[in-house]
């Protein structure tokens, strides 16, 4: 065998193996996809089908059983309501820890992080007390303010990674100028830093859309979200595959699609930046 | 920058992650000293440590606590160890690899209730499911995964989850690893293996250390895929710290017991956190 040869077959065993594995941890994934498509009689048949003549059923039916848009609204309103409430309160945390730090601010930055370590059970009995007390039992109010705090310690360390790295000559050039901090932030950081921003947003969104701690405790129908709406799938009541399978395609397809466009951000986010 | 302004643009952020850390935290102590029953509120006096008590001697708790670290070992074993193999393996070019990619990082995006749900039905179930039917065209009898191993079953479909994320996040570091030192390596005689252990692992340092801390503040807290799947039976086989106070707090309304034990998981956590920030907290730059 020639050296090019050899190379070749070595990209091949690569390009299999690597395909093999992805194919092993998708399958899941593509197996609820399918069985969506399916009867209740062929969802479990055994031999699992493979040809079948696919049927929309379970998609109509899953809205008018459990209303899905009501949920997937929840979801939307809960994940992008608490990931703009939470950019508003930490891109200027993060700007000016990033461009004035201080002698406390890498202890600041890690007493945030390990606010995240705090486990949420340790304080879910107060919370459902006060929920409870103020009515805010199964309100998506609820959810937007703790899904807020919830990630902000992760949205402030994603900004303050992306903002250190911002060459800060041209601050400094943008304060000879006279402006001022205020500016500086709207004028000159936040059109440099819309990358930045996006993918922490993205990630936020992500992470509030497939909480499911207190989606799962604090609500019950009026503000449950599609984490919710699926537990209630969870039931024993018989066999039905197909109709759960297209509930879950419906929760899962809006952010695994999301996911694909921005995989790369999102991983580099969630590592803050130290994987690049 | 003058200091004042530094400060007031952190304030919102520090002021409202304080209040968000202290303002329950306190009440959950204390409720934890009190006698306290949601059926008969007006009944709260004074009683030390006996809510601890209570707690500790449950032999719940201890099986709880157990379940709590072998999911975390055991899930950051099985992803870190994986992930570096898989990821090294696959770090050449090779036809596709966006789109292997875009198929790997797919689980990471699976809403831990539908995670929980695909597994326990569609592939776990003894009758019908996908393992099943693997077991028995290959002439084993079908495993009950979920009564017979519940707690590997629940460590399967979290592991599900993040494998994917830690192979991504190896892989990306590994296209930053430097190539000319691995053909140097190569020119002077390095075996594979060799590359593999004094230079690859070397670099990966810190990007385990960065999955390692993410992946603890997710694991420590697994709630959906038990409250789904297993209910943290058998028993309390499959019962974590978390579903443990999730059951005493709202299903059984123990709230004094709940608090004492929402204080003893903050403990349990803080633990772990303490180690993971000092040794991460090296290696992110700040």
């Amino acid at each position: 065998m020639t050296l090019n040869q050899q190379r070749k077959l070595k990209t091949f065993i690569t390009g299999l193996f690597a395909w093999t594995i992805a194919l092993i941890l998708f399958f899941p994934i593509f197996w609820m996809f399918i069985t969506s498509f399916k009867t209740e009689l062929q969802a479990i048949s055994i031999p699992p089908s493979l040809f079948f003549e696919p049927t929309l059923d379970n998609y109509s039916e899953v809205q008018e059983r459990s209303d899905y848009v009501h949920h997937a609204i929840n979801s939307i309103i809960t994940s992008f309501g608490s990931t703009i409430l939470a950019l508003i309160i930490a891109v200027p945390a993060a700007f000016s820890m990033a461009f004035a730090p201080g002698k406390r601010t890498k202890d600041v930055l890690l007493w945030m992080l390990s606010t995240k370590m705090l486990p949420a059970v340790g304080v879910l009995v107060p919370i459902y007390m006060i929920c409870r007390d103020y009515g805010l039992l199964d309100s998506k109010t609820a959810l937007v303010i703790i899904f807020t705090l919830m990630n902000l310690p992760i949205v402030v360390w994603m900004l303050f990674s992306y903002f250190k790295d911002l060459p800060k000559e041209i601050l400094e050039a943008a304060r000879m100028d006279g402006a001022t901090p205020w500016d500086e932030v709207v004028k000159v950081v936040l059109p440099l830093s819309m990358g930045a921003i996006s993918s922490t947003a993205l990630l936020s969104i992500v992470l509030c859309w497939n909480e499911s701690f207190w989606s799962l405790t604090l609500t019950a129908s009026d503000a449950a979200p599609l984490t919710a709406m699926i537990a209630s799938y969870s039931s024993p009541e018989g066999l039905f595959w197909a109709k759960l399978s297209a509930a879950s395609t419906l929760a899962c397809a809006p952010i695994v699609v999301f996911g694909w466009f921005c995989q790369k951000q999102l991983v580099q986010g969630l590592t803050f930046g130290a994987v690049k | 920058m003058k200091r004042s302004i530094t400060r007031l643009l952190m304030a919102p952020s520090v002021i409202l992650l304080l209040a968000w850390m202290i303002i329950p935290l306190s009440m959950t102590i204390y409720f934890s000293t009190i006698e306290f029953s949601s059926y008969n509120p007006d009944q709260n006096g004074f009683v030390g440590w006996l809510n601890f008590e209570f707690f500790i001697t449950d032999p719940a708790f201890i099986s709880a606590v157990s379940n709590t670290l072998i999911l975390l070992l055991s899930v950051l074993i099985i992803t870190v160890v994986l992930g570096v193999m898989l990821s090294a393996l696959i770090d050449k070019p090779f036809f596709g690899q966006g789109m292997v990619r875009v198929l790997l990082i797919s689980p990471f995006f699976i809403m831990p209730t539908v995670n929980a749900l695909i597994w326990k039905n569609m592939m776990m179930n003894p009758v019908y499911g996908i393992f099943a039917w693997i077991s028995q065209s290959l002439g084993f009898e079908p495993i009950d995964w979920l009564s017979t191993y519940p707690l590997m079953s629940i460590i399967i479909m979290v592991s599900w989850q993040w494998l994917p994320f830690a192979i991504l996040v190896f892989v990306t570091a590994l296209q930053s690893q430097d190539t000319e030192q691995k053909e140097a390596a190569q020119m002077d005689g390095a075996t594979g293996w060799h590359i593999f252990r004094y230079l690859t692992i070397p670099h990966l340092a810190r990007p385990i250390a960065v999955v390692v801390m993410i992946e603890t503040i997710f694991l420590l807290a697994v709630f959906a895929e038990i409250l789904v799947s297993t209910g943290g039976g058998p028993g309390y086989d499959s019962t974590n710290l978390t579903y443990l106070i999730y059951n005493q707090a709202l299903l059984q309304f123990d709230v004094a017991a709940a608090s004492a034990g929402g204080l003893l998981a903050v403990v349990l956590a803080n633990i772990v956190a303490f180690f993971l920030i000092r040794a991460v907290g090296k290696n992110l730059t700040v």
